[in-house]
């Protein structure tokens, strides 16, 4: 893992080659997470990857409700020779939740970037088929945002749904 | 062909077309070109097809019996399992989380309680350790079995599907014996596991592993001295470790491609730098190393679960920190402060620090991580586990792309994708 000198070294030459990159760095648990901005995403990842971090582990959203910029999206990034990780992070508001795909550079990331705009509606900007995966096509909202209430769902499937709408209510 | 005269300068007494005038004015059916033949064909596989092994859905298109494109769906057994680990108390996740990949159970709770124990910055017994080592890689027998016999259905090898299920039944014997259940278990608790093995589960399971190799080597027979299925697996559906890295895929796949990456080794965690194993990896990358890999990794684990066993070290099975693991029931008749944790756990649970971890460990299937936010309260505020079935299937394109119909069947068997884990 890279010590907490290490990350503080990344994140010095990520600002060399663009001041405004870097947001913030954090070491906790003997693990290094880097913040970075949302625009700024695929260049971070093409230079960690000349410094030995090829693998793309896991792309993951995170809702930070009620913190702002509430949405996250986690890069989890594996140097296989020095068996080293680093997470890169992005936050974009609600509002305008856009992030750059990467998945032209790191093909492992399409699936789990459409996971992402599933669950979190973080919209991939250049992703091939940005489309639900995991929830039906047709269904509206967000399901892992914290905001989003549990249970209460409406049981697709029902023939008698025209005859007595809201049946599953009473 | 009465109206067919005889010729002059004929003199056989049978009239008509010679042999080779007949050759040359006839054609050959099975050329014909039809116009239907250079169109695609699109065929829906699944979801509800045996081969999928679970819930998949294929949407294929075939050029006559070749792919030219795959496109998976999923989602068909989604039920929110990390929304809903939102709404409980750490220890409760426990058991949602182990129904996720359904086949490896022990190794999601292994993932998720590894999270929570790095935010908690808690140390694990060493007994608790070695306990869940080996619960681990017989769990990673029990799975890889199971897909020798799903995968040996597949093939059309009946008899490897029975006596995979026969001897992975024996394996779940042993969980039931050790921890209660046959499957999904909630043995591992944060900080060690719920409780001590009782006497004799470590008799029983060297019982099992003196006389699994013998049968490891009947099903290796089964396959490795039948023609037909050699055929369907050398040499079909290879992908080289490059375009496997870029796609994210790890474990058994990976390593049949030659990559020797195994986080037991890599990054180990739970005391697996105690063990002495070795890594099985393949050199072509074809159907026949995956399948070969996952026969010597039940080999490889078999020495590991003698070793944890052998040197199974005496102590605490769960951490002595009463913040996190339960107190002993006998405490509770004599201790006030005891009786005050236990109320405060099974209430409320614990309360976790603030921050963020992924725990990666490797699963029967590749890297199988856990992330958890925890934002100071007693429910985690994101668990999400990184599947390696969800990454692993996005090589299926790849891997049939140009191949036969007939061997997406095989790719998909040695594959190994369990939908429960996909969809979550």
């Amino acid at each position: 893992m890279p010590d907490a000198t290490g990350l503080e070294l990344i994140a010095q030459e990520l600002r060399e080659r663009d001041a405004e990159s870097v947001l913030d760095t954090v070491y906790f648990r003997e693990k290094a997470a880097l913040t970075v901005t949302a625009g700024s995403i695929r260049e971070t990842l093409e230079w960690l990857r000349t410094k030995g971090f090829n693998f793309l582990a896991s792309v993951h959203g995170v809702d930070y409700y009620p913190e702002e910029p509430r949405l996250g999206v986690h890069y989890e990034l594996l140097d296989m020779t020095e068996v080293d990780r680093l997470t890169v992070k992005v936050r974009v508001p609600l509002e305008a939740p856009n992030v750059p795909s990467v998945t032209e550079a790191w093909p492992t990331a399409n699936h789990q970037e459409r996971e992402v705009f599933d669950m979190f509606g973080v919209i991939f900007d250049g992703h091939p088929d940005l489309r639900r995966i995991l929830m039906p096509e047709d269904y509206e909202g967000f399901p892992q945002r914290r905001d989003f209430p549990m249970g209460g769902e409406a049981i697709l499937f029902t023939h008698n749904e025209p005859t007595n709408p809201g049946w599953w209510k009473k | 062909m009465s109206d067919v005269t005889q010729r002059p300068g004929q003199t056989s007494a049978h009239p008509g077309l010679s042999y080779r005038e007949l050759e040359e004015s006839s054609y050959d059916a099975g050329y014909l070109e039809h116009p239907e033949h250079d169109e695609l064909l699109t065929l829906n596989f699944g979801p509800h097809h045996p081969a999928t092994h679970g819930v998949l859905r294929l949407i294929t298109t075939l050029e006559g019996e070749v792919i030219r494109d795959i496109k998976p769906v999923i989602g068909y057994v989604h039920t929110g399992i990390e929304k809903n680990c939102e709404d409980k108390a750490y220890w409760k996740v426990i058991p949602l989380v182990e129904r996720m990949d359904y086949l490896s159970y022990y190794f999601n709770a292994m993932a998720y309680c590894g999270a929570v124990e790095t935010l908690l910055d808690i140390d694990v017994p060493p007994r608790a350790q070695y306990l869940r080592v080996a619960h681990l890689e017989l769990n990673r027998i029990a799975s890889h079995l199971l897909w020798l016999a799903t995968g040996g259905l597949d093939l059309g090898a009946m008899s490897v599907f029975f006596y995979g299920w026969r001897d992975r039944d024996n394996i779940l014997d042993l969980f039931e014996m050790s921890s209660g259940q046959r499957m999904h278990p909630r043995y591992f608790q944060v900080g060690g596991v719920a409780e001590d093995i009782p006497s004799g589960w470590v008799k029983k399971v060297k019982k099992f592993t003196a006389e699994f190799p013998a049968r490891l080597d009947q099903y290796a027979d089964l396959i490795d001295n039948n023609q037909l299925l050699l055929s369907r697996l050398r040499g079909t559906n290879i992908v080289d470790k490059e375009t496997l890295l870029q796609l994210g895929v790890t474990g058994p796949l990976l390593r049949a491609a030659g990559n020797p990456w195994d986080l037991r080794k890599a990054h180990p965690y739970s005391s697996y730098d105690h063990f002495d194993f070795k890594i099985p990896i393949g050199t072509v990358g074809d159907n026949y190393d995956r399948y070969r890999i996952r026969m010597a990794e039940m080999r490889e684990s078999l020495k590991i679960i003698d070793q944890a066993l052998d040197g199974l070290p005496e102590g605490d099975y769960i951490t002595n920190d009463r913040k996190y693991a339960l107190p002993p029931r006998h405490e509770l008749a004599t201790s006030m402060e005891a009786l005050i944790h236990h109320f405060k756990l099974v209430t409320e649970g614990f309360r976790v620090p603030p921050g963020e971890a992924y725990y990666p460990i490797e699963s029967p299937r590749g890297e199988l991580a856990c992330f958890v936010r925890s934002d100071g309260s007693s429910k985690p505020a994101r668990v999400h586990m990184r599947d390696p079935s969800f990454v692993n299937l996005q090589s299926l394109k790849v891997m049939t792309e140009g191949e036969y119909v007939a061997d997406m069947i095989i790719a998909l068997a040695m594959l190994d994708p369990i939908l429960g884990g996909i969809d979550r």
